[in-house]
């Protein structure tokens, strides 16, 4: 059975809007008119095989990148044009998590998703420390508060990043490659905890990722980027396009076969 | 925005309305709490929260809160109004208040700290002795094998720290015979004794400021450059690679750089000297003494043995300055910061040793009579 369909929150409000994006460094460019919504409360995946440009989409999309051509709205507000204080309001409506994680090596974990709430919002500290510990707890860190990024493992330090992506309770969160380098067991965990992000929390996640294990979990609708094209091949709900899609490529990649006849 | 109210009675009741979010809470958290304490005291609180529009993680917080306090307090809350949303946000809140933390109490008493303390200092000291051996023996084959020696990089780092050097090496030596012949001159005028600033600016330059000098910019320049670039190679596990393919860190990363430190140090020292004289015959030129005249003066005054004192110290210390960068480069430990602290050291501990080993020059050169 579908579970991702099911959970899905069948709301239609568009959360981010892509019109005609184009990027590209300098004369090189990557990725051509780009057309596609994230609606509110679906795990939306960014396929993809690598150097295609699923991570420089993402930040784009996180406003690091500013696009050669074309817009991203983020709850209707242009991330690329804003500045000042609709930057920040919408800067506040996101969460990301890095690649790496990209925790601050001199702050204990505890320090690090409290971080956001320090700089964003007045709550007294005890309350700011509570949703800290909270966060930890929803990714099941919460006794280790007190530890520094450096004395724990790769797949804690990516889960507590999730925790300070999520301090402020963004409307988006983005997740770049969450399950890149954990062990299976670690990355179920990861895609559990991001399928009920999505389900208790109603959140909207936008995933990078190429774990096959993890589109299928967590995918309620994927896009697919072709680095010959520099276009989208295939969206649509990941078992469906496995099934049906006309694409070899996007068949090969879904099944994970290094020729369509090996996959037949 | 948030809207609340409280009202007195058994039990005490509270309600709200509106947005709790994070930024919505924080301004009424302090004023909220105390209503509850108010109205409920030790008794049963009611919160309504039929009106309340949307509520996050910090909403639950502050509900969390309200729970906890009156808990302590001996008395109980009843929540009305509960949605699916905000009962999975105070989930993970209830959760972890009954975690322990799993790092054990920090209590150590002092003479374990102190036993802590001294063990690292010997450590130190060990880590330094083992890596002067470690390098001394790289140091041995790069002399009995030059072939292995990777020239190339060698090259490379001698441009970095030497020919990129000329320009701040060019100002400093420039404006430090400037000041030199100057401040000299006033003094040296009142017995009409100018021609004599040539002398004291060129044994000044060549035996003792020339070298001093360029050993703290490459000290700063490239000794900080050597820890930090080693530093992230060691943090970005680097040097790891290079152990399990075989390569000895220390002949691949350390060697190259110590051979270009000790190459280039005398090279810049020299050209430091000329430079240095350069700008003092300039200001004696403004005091009326020909520039032919004054190096006329500075050669009678300094022989070679002047100058290859100074260029055998610059070679000690441009060996110091490298290994010590690279040193603190390989001590690294994890982290942003710890590149940071290991540069520092290496620029402070530079500098340290250039002032002890001048010293130690000093003493040598008075007994051998240079």
């Amino acid at each position: 059975m579908n579970v991702a369909a099911t959970n899905r929150a069948g709301s239609d409000e568009v959360v981010i809007r892509v019109e005609g994006l184009t990027m590209g460094f300098g004369s090189m460019v990557i990725m051509e008119n780009l057309d596609f919504t994230v609606r509110a409360g679906e795990i939306f995946v960014i396929l993809g095989g690598s150097g295609s440009g699923k991570s420089t989409l993402l930040k784009h999309m996180i406003g690091l990148y500013s696009p050669v051509a074309g817009r991203i709205l983020i709850g209707g507000a242009d991330m690329a044009r804003a500045e000042g204080a609709e930057r920040e309001n919408i800067l506040r409506q996101v969460g990301v998590m890095y690649q790496m994680g990209a925790l601050f090596g001199s702050m204990s974990l505890l320090e690090n998703v409290r971080l956001p709430l320090e700089v964003h919002t007045d709550l007294p500290l005890e309350a700011m420390n509570r949703i800290a510990r909270a966060k930890l707890q929803l990714v099941g860190l919460a006794e280790y508060c007190e530890f520094m990024p450096s004395e724990i493992s790769g797949g804690m330090q990516k889960r507590a990043a999730i925790a300070r992506a999520m301090a402020l309770d963004p409307k988006v969160l983005f997740l770049d490659e969450p399950s890149a380098g954990l062990d299976p067991i670690t990355s179920a965990e990861l895609d559990q905890l991001i399928r009920r992000l999505a389900s208790s929390l109603g959140m909207t996640l936008v995933v990078v990722t190429h774990e096959l294990a993890s589109i299928f979990a967590i995918a309620d609708r994927v896009i697919m980027l072709d680095k010959e094209t520099r276009s989208i091949i295939a969206e649509g709900d990941p078992r469906v396009l496995r099934d049906t899609n006309d694409h070899p490529w996007v068949r090969r990649f879904l099944r994970r076969s290094e020729t369509e006849d090996l996959s037949a | 925005m948030l809207r609340y109210s409280a009202q007195e009675g058994t039990p005490g009741r509270m309600v709200f309305a509106g947005r709790m979010d994070a930024y919505s809470v924080g301004p009424v958290w302090a004023s909220v709490l105390e209503a509850a304490a108010r109205v409920a005291g030790t008794g049963e609180l009611v919160v309504d929260l039929s009106d309340v529009s949307y509520c996050d993680g910090a909403g639950a917080a502050l509900l969390f809160s309200l729970e906890h306090s009156a808990t302590q307090r001996g008395g109980a809350v009843r929540m009305h109004g509960v949605t699916k949303a905000i009962e999975g946000h105070l989930k993970p809140y209830r959760e972890a208040e009954a975690v322990v933390s799993a790092r054990p109490p920090q209590d150590i008493p002092w003479t374990q700290r102190l036993r802590q303390g001294v063990g690292s200092v010997g450590l130190e000291i060990f880590a330094q002795i083992a890596f002067i051996g470690e390098y001394g023996s790289a140091l041995m084959l790069a002399i009995r094998y030059p072939r292995r020696v990777r020239w190339g990089d060698t090259l490379r780092v001698a441009e970095a720290a030497g020919f990129q050097a000329l320009p701040i090496v060019s100002l400093i030596a420039f404006l430090l015979g400037v000041i030199l012949a100057f401040q000299s001159a006033i003094a040296m005028r009142q017995f009409g004794a100018e021609i004599f600033v040539a002398d004291l600016v060129a044994i000044s330059l060549l035996r003792e400021l020339g070298p001093l000098m360029m050993a703290i910019l490459l000290a700063g320049r490239s000794g900080a450059a050597f820890a930090a670039e080693i530093g992230t190679m060691k943090v970005n596990e680097e040097v790891n690679a290079l152990t399990t393919m075989g390569l000895d860190p220390v002949r691949f990363l350390v060697v190259p750089k110590i051979l270009a430190g000790v190459f280039v140090a005398p090279l810049l020292t020299l050209y430091a000297n000329l430079i240095g004289l350069l700008g003092a015959a300039l200001v004696m030129r403004g005091f009326g003494i020909p520039m032919v005249a004054f190096f006329n003066q500075v050669s009678g005054a300094v022989d070679l043995t002047d100058l290859t004192s100074g260029l055998v110290k610059a070679a000690v210390f441009g060996l110091l300055v490298s290994s010590v960068g690279c040193l603190r480069g390989l001590q690294t430990g994890t982290g942003a910061a710890a590149v940071g602290r290991s540069t520092t050291s290496a620029v402070v501990s530079a500098i340290i040793l250039i002032v002890i080993a001048d010293g130690l020059f000093a003493v040598l050169f008075y007994h051998l009579g240079i």
